[in-house]
């Protein structure tokens, strides 16, 4: 295990919403019986091992000026073509998030990717450069009409 | 409901950095109000309306799962329209679904699933499966190439 229990309890803490005050970790030092420079150390490690990736606020996509949040889903003609896609969807700055999944055969678009952009006009612009880019032809808009659940994972 | 185009440049620039340069010290607002020549008092209340509006969601830490070792999928089903809600609602119970959308395709239904290990998420999407009658195709990560969810908020003509 890459972590102790005290990790655990900062991690259980930072899952949440911190306190927005101006000593935010003092309640946490209180509660765990922890000087708040331990605490921050060991942020500091949870952060470089990689268990920690990011600290910082998160918002909420469409309120933040992103009109159109897309799933987009590509298909490889071949197994090959996979690296090299990631690679270039990956340097999109409107691409949050890029995977090759495992895919059922019913299904075969196996490259993801989530586009945030203010406009439908940028959205097409877009998919059209990343498929001339990496020349992948084919792939489908997977568009989501209502959000049902949206909430961070409560891990501990 | 408080839009970007009404923020203002300090609210950019306070959001720029609580997303992407969060410092790791005690008092983080004191020294992000030092950086923008301004004081802690006002960053936390600009702060506080932008939670309040709800542009902000959270602060706090964003875990990686993997590295966690705990194990996250990709689901998809379809439902039939009249019974959505029904099958929504159970997925939504389920403790380490994080994601739900009704999304416009054949697979109607997409939910993320995040669980301890493989074993439980399998166990999870079975009883899913036959509590609310239907078919789940899970669809793991083989390869990550990017995760970031942060927004680059300075320039107001990029919105």
């Amino acid at each position: 295990m890459p972590y102790d229990s005290t990790d655990r309890e900062i991690m259980r803490f930072l899952q949440g919403d911190i306190p927005l005050e101006s000593r935010p970790y003092q309640s946490l030092a209180e509660k765990i019986e922890l000087s708040e420079e331990e605490i921050l150390l060991r942020l500091k490690k949870l952060r470089e091992k990689g268990l920690l990736r990011r600290m910082g606020a998160v918002l909420r996509h469409r309120q933040a000026g992103f009109a159109v949040n897309a799933m987009v889903a590509w298909k490889l003609e071949n197994e090959e073509e996979a690296d090299q896609a990631g690679k270039i969807m990956a340097g999109y700055k409107e691409i949050s998030h890029c995977y090759i999944r495992e895919v059922p055969p019913d299904f075969d678009y196996s490259v993801f990717s989530m586009i945030h952009v203010k406009n439908e006009e940028h959205l097409a612009e877009i998919i059209e450069e990343i498929s001339l880019q990496t020349g992948i032809r084919k792939y489908i808009i997977i568009r989501s009409s209502r959000e049902l659940k949206k909430e961070s994972m409560q891990y501990f | 409901m408080k839009e970007m185009n009404e923020l203002s440049r300090t609210d950019r620039e306070i959001l720029n950095v609580l997303q992407a340069d969060f410092p790791l010290t005690s008092q983080p607002y004191r020294d992000i109000a030092e950086k923008m020549n301004l004081d802690e008092e006002e960053v936390i209340a600009r702060i506080r309306v932008m939670k309040n509006s709800g542009l902000i969601r959270r602060i706090g830490g964003i875990m990686d799962a993997r590295s966690l070792g705990f194990y996250s999928t990709l689901c998809a089903c379809k439902v039939p329209e009249e019974r959505i809600d029904a099958v929504a609602g159970i997925i939504n119970r389920q403790k380490g679904v994080t994601h739900n959308y009704i999304r416009d395709h054949e697979f109607n239904l997409w939910f993320t699933l995040t669980a301890p290990t493989k074993d439980e998420a399998m166990q999870i999407l079975q009883s899913l499966q036959s509590d609310a009658g239907i078919e789940v195709i899970s669809m793991p990560a083989k390869q990550v190439y990017k995760i970031k969810v942060s927004f680059e908020m300075s320039d107001p003509d990029a919105l």
